[in-house]
């Protein structure tokens, strides 16, 4: 597994660039990992990889879209303003944990 | 680590630059089986930034009229690949005759989607809608059954005819559901 740099610290990320090690994680991290993929975190983004982490944390698996608007209580509307275009995997990517998994 | 590669940070590629893909969805069935399809592969493909329409006709319009897609049903009858989950006997089919067994049919069906986080479908309607999803409704069935503008949910754009589809579809992929 490669190792990459991010905001100073070393973290294991799989080829694509995902981290791999959710331990690894910073809020830090976070802020620059959304840099990369051109987002500036608001207070909004936050409570979306919050809720990303915990939910990870708590289940196991990544959670879906459905799930963070049904759970997380962010809207589907709001989420594709968040993040634009592929918001499941750009949550995912920003969150630190891995891309999910569920067809819905 | 052992071996560390250090390398210049890798980017995922989430395919920001504007690609012209898109991808239109005919949903000709309203059995509550038949209606998925069309509903997760287009779900999926807005999830992937992909410019996504489905086309409602015949029974399909009874996914998006307000009457009809809170309830729709499943039956095996005719089905002859109907199992019962994680069993390899089939189901008879004259049982899925009897009074009373769609509704059970459906019951389970429905137990089953909702057990994988899968949203009943007014719920999952609304979510490809707030995903920026494009929704149309049919004219000659809308015509045929006597539908207006106001019998369809939120989010349904209009009703358009078969010719309007194909210009829309222009340069898209059409899946037939």
């Amino acid at each position: 597994m490669p190792v990459a740099t991010f905001a100073g610290n070393d973290v294991t990320v799989d080829t694509e660039g995902f981290m791999t090690e959710y331990k690894e994680w910073n809020e830090d991290i976070g802020s620059f990992l959304a840099s990369q993929i051109g987002i500036e975190l608001t207070d909004r983004h936050w409570e979306v990889i919050r809720f990303m982490r915990d939910d990870y944390a708590d289940q196991g698996t990544s959670p879906t879209l459905r799930r963070v608007s049904a759970v997380g209580g962010v809207p589907t509307k709001e989420l594709f303003t968040l993040f634009p275009k592929k918001p499941a995997k750009k949550m995912a990517y920003v969150a630190g944990v891995p891309k999910p998994q569920g067809c819905v | 680590m052992t071996s560390t590669q250090e390398a210049a940070v890798v980017v995922p590629d989430f395919g920001d630059e504007d690609t012209d893909r898109k991808i239109c969805f005919i949903a000709s069935k309203g059995t509550l089986d038949m209606v998925y399809p069309s509903l997760v592969m287009a779900n999926a493909a807005l999830g992937e930034g992909v410019e996504t329409h489905i086309f409602f006709t015949f029974w399909g319009m009874d996914i998006i009229n307000k009457e009809t897609q809170e309830d729709l049903q499943f039956t095996w009858l005719g089905n002859t690949a109907m199992h019962p989950p994680g069993k390899k006997m089939h189901m008879p089919q004259g049982l899925a005759g009897l009074p009373g067994m769609t509704g059970i049919a459906t019951k389970m069906m429905k137990k089953q989607i909702s057990d994988l986080e899968v949203p009943e479908v007014p719920e999952f309607v609304q979510m490809i809608s707030d995903a920026g999803g494009h929704l149309w409704a049919c004219k000659m069935s809308a015509d045929m059954m006597g539908l207006t503008d106001d019998d369809f949910v939120e989010g349904v754009e209009g009703i358009i005819t078969a010719t309007d589809f194909i210009e829309l579809s222009e340069g898209g992929q059409v899946i037939f559901t």
